[in-house]
């Protein structure tokens, strides 16, 4: 009796923990799988809904308009993600060494991250303003033609590459420069001994040493990156046209301006299905490299034995 | 294979002085020990030579030619690292030859001089491994392939055996000692282990707080040490030291203090130089059950360690602690009070105040 007790027990500490997930996190997610299978609209209540079966995400699938929001949502991910790793990775390898004042330095250079997103649509909204912007403006006193940033679809795209990877390339950059600076210092020194310069040092031995934290970093950027959206809301709205109208942007507007709930639950849950496959590549990963590391281990001990 | 010279070299870190002036000549083809404690320069010495640490004055020639304004892989050197530095990402293949890759040798050569190192080192079955896979032995030697393949006119050691097993050191030891008579460079080896020292070295270079206290062969450093510091470095178990009068009695010199008085073997240059007040050397080993080798001591046994054909006995002369190293044929208790003999030419004199050997004998070694 007493041993089932204790079996019983960490079950009983767990409960709290689990009641708090199941009505915090599975309730909600179950509630939009249902809604996915509905034609909901808002002003109905959720038992009056239309149930649709898979209707909304064959709409979907045939819908145009979404598909471009999906191929936006790619296309700006792999951009940004790729220049935030090519620019973070660099800034961090000319950034690692012992200079006066480097510590402030880092320290500014991680600031954009600090900043609220909105905040950062907002500052960009102004800067790329067509006629009071300061980046027009620097352009008309160099005597250049004014640039459309936000009103022309491929400027309005790179705008938004340009905020997105002006805020978050510190991300990668202090998980790089991190990285750089766990490495082991005397394989650096035998690698200069044995004849490597600046470049090859970098090339191969930096970059492949800190190859595992880089592409965790990379995933962690992408997952982010697919699920942008205050800083495009605030900046173009999704336009000119669907030009910058990534999925995030897409649901919103689908349940607030076009009030199909059923449709913009199937959007989410179509979104959601990219991040999980993604998160599990993430962990595959992980556990291929554990995994590879036992085997080297057990490799070793079958050899010392 | 040059000779290499430290000429008034240098080094501070920030306001700390690790080197003072240092002038040593490594002669070609020498395999070269820098021995001495933690912190007394040794490894910032090797550094400098390699090229990983900048000069704060003076400068290192190879033969005529200046080097250390060159950048490492300009120098002509290989180096063995104390934690073997291998890049953990390339297999054993790819660490040994890395340096022959970057300067473009061709394939088949760079393969012929992998194998050969590997083979001489006992690690061509290990090739395709990565460095996690292999034990610390094995990492040694890679380390140690690495530098091979180079054919570099110089190599380097770092403490290349500390971090092995004490086993292991031994075995690495001979190796190396076997591999240094095969080939025929300039080599430069650090250590804090007297032992290896005494082992490898042609020269040995016995540093302390960043100055040359004495330099020679293992003999030499052994049987003449020009001062304290050395006399205690060198040798296992170290040389007992005890201070002591220099008595005149009946025309012979006597050391006399508490619990011994010991003759000595004529050095009259002690008392000539006015100094009466010493400390006088014995090498554990200098003890002796044949009485007629000498003066007898007292000496009251505390601990008795039992180390097969010799036994160390920590022991008391007066209130001094004294050890003597005496063969195993006699087994000896604590809290036993024995006699032993010293031989009069065993005994060394110091200056009490610096250290400084007095009166050496019969082959001076000038250092």
């Amino acid at each position: 009796m007493l041993a089932n007790a204790s079996r019983l027990t960490p079950y009983l500490f767990l409960a709290p923990a689990v009641a708090v997930m199941v009505v915090a996190l599975l309730y909600p997610l179950g509630y939009a799988i249902y809604a996915s299978f509905l034609d909901w609209n808002p002003s109905q209540r959720i038992g009056e809904a239309e149930w649709v079966g898979l209707r909304n995400y064959a709409y979907l699938l045939g819908d145009a308009a979404f598909r471009e929001s999906f191929w936006v949502t790619i296309r700006f991910a792999a951009i940004v993600v790729t220049i935030e790793m090519v620019l973070g990775v660099g800034l961090a390898l000319l950034l690692d060494r012992k200079l006066r004042g480097m510590t402030v330095l880092r320290t500014v250079f991680i600031l954009p991250m600090m900043i609220a997103p909105i905040v950062v649509g907002l500052m960009w909204r102004y800067m790329y303003h067509p006629t009071v912007g300061t980046l027009n403006r620097t352009l008309t006193d160099l005597g250049l033609p004014p640039a459309p940033w936000l009103s022309d679809g491929d400027w309005a795209f790179a705008s938004i590459i340009i905020a997105d990877v002006w805020q978050w390339t510190p991300f990668i950059f202090i998980l790089a420069l991190a990285a750089l600076q766990s490495l082991p210092r005397s394989a650096m020194e035998a690698a200069r001994i044995d004849g490597a310069n600046g470049w090859q040092l970098i090339w191969h031995v930096k970059i492949p040493l800190m190859m595992p934290v880089l592409i965790v970093t990379a995933l962690l950027r992408l997952i982010d990156a697919f699920k942008v959206l205050e800083v495009i809301l605030v900046l173009t709205n999704g336009g000119p046209g669907l030009s910058t109208e990534i999925v995030a942007l897409r649901i919103a507007r689908t349940a607030q301006e076009f009030r199909d709930l059923g449709v913009a639950s199937a959007m989410s849950n179509l979104l959601l299905l990219l991040l999980l496959a993604l998160t599990i590549a993430m962990f595959g990963y992980t556990r291929w490299a554990d995994a590879r590391a036992a085997r080297l281990a057990a490799a070793k001990e079958a050899e010392v034995g | 294979m040059p000779q290499i010279v430290f000429d008034g070299v240098r080094k501070s870190f920030g306001p700390t002085e690790v080197l003072p002036p240092l002038d040593l000549t490594l002669e070609d083809g020498e395999f070269t020990v820098l021995v001495g404690p933690s912190g007394c320069g040794k490894s910032t010495t090797l550094r400098l030579l390699a090229g990983l640490e900048t000069l704060s004055g003076g400068e290192i020639r190879f033969d005529d030619r200046r080097i250390d304004t060159l950048e490492p892989k300009e120098r002509d050197i290989a180096m063995v690292f104390q934690d073997y530095a291998l890049y953990p990402h390339m297999s054993v293949a790819k660490n040994m030859s890395f340096a022959l890759r970057l300067a473009r040798e061709n394939k088949a050569e760079i393969e012929r001089r992998v194998h050969a190192a590997a083979t001489t080192l006992g690690i061509d079955h290990l090739l395709d491994r990565k460095p996690a896979a292999l034990s610390g032995g094995q990492r040694q030697r890679v380390a140690m392939g690495r530098a091979l393949v180079r054919d570099a006119s110089v190599f380097l050691f770092d403490e290349p055996l500390s971090n092995l097993d004490a086993k292991l050191r031994a075995r690495m030891r001979v190796e190396l000692g076997e591999m240094r008579t095969r080939i025929d460079k300039n080599m430069v080896y650090v250590t804090h282990d007297q032992v290896e020292a005494m082992t490898l070295g042609d020269r040995i270079v016995v540093l302390k707080d960043g100055a040359i206290q004495q330099q020679g062969s293992a003999e030499e450093l052994f049987e003449n040490p020009v001062n304290r510091f050395v006399a205690g470095f060198i040798g296992s178990p170290t040389m007992n030291f005890l201070p002591a009068t220099i008595q005149e009695r009946d025309g012979a010199l006597v050391a006399e203090g508490e619990g011994f008085a010991l003759p000595l073997a004529g050095p009259r240059q002690a008392i000539e130089s006015g100094a009466r007040e010493v400390e006088i050397g014995i090498r554990p080993s200098s003890f002796t059950t044949d009485m007629g080798a000498g003066a007898p001591v007292e000496l009251r046994v505390s601990v008795a360690e039992y180390l097969g054909a010799q036994s160390v006995l920590v022991t008391r002369c007066g209130p001094h602690e004294v050890l003597a190293e005496v063969a195993s044929t006699r087994r000896f208790k604590p809290g036993e009070t024995a006699t032993f003999a010293v031989p009069p030419d065993a005994i060394l004199l110091f200056d009490r105040e610096t250290g400084r050997r007095l009166a050496v004998p019969q082959h001076p070694t000038g250092g």
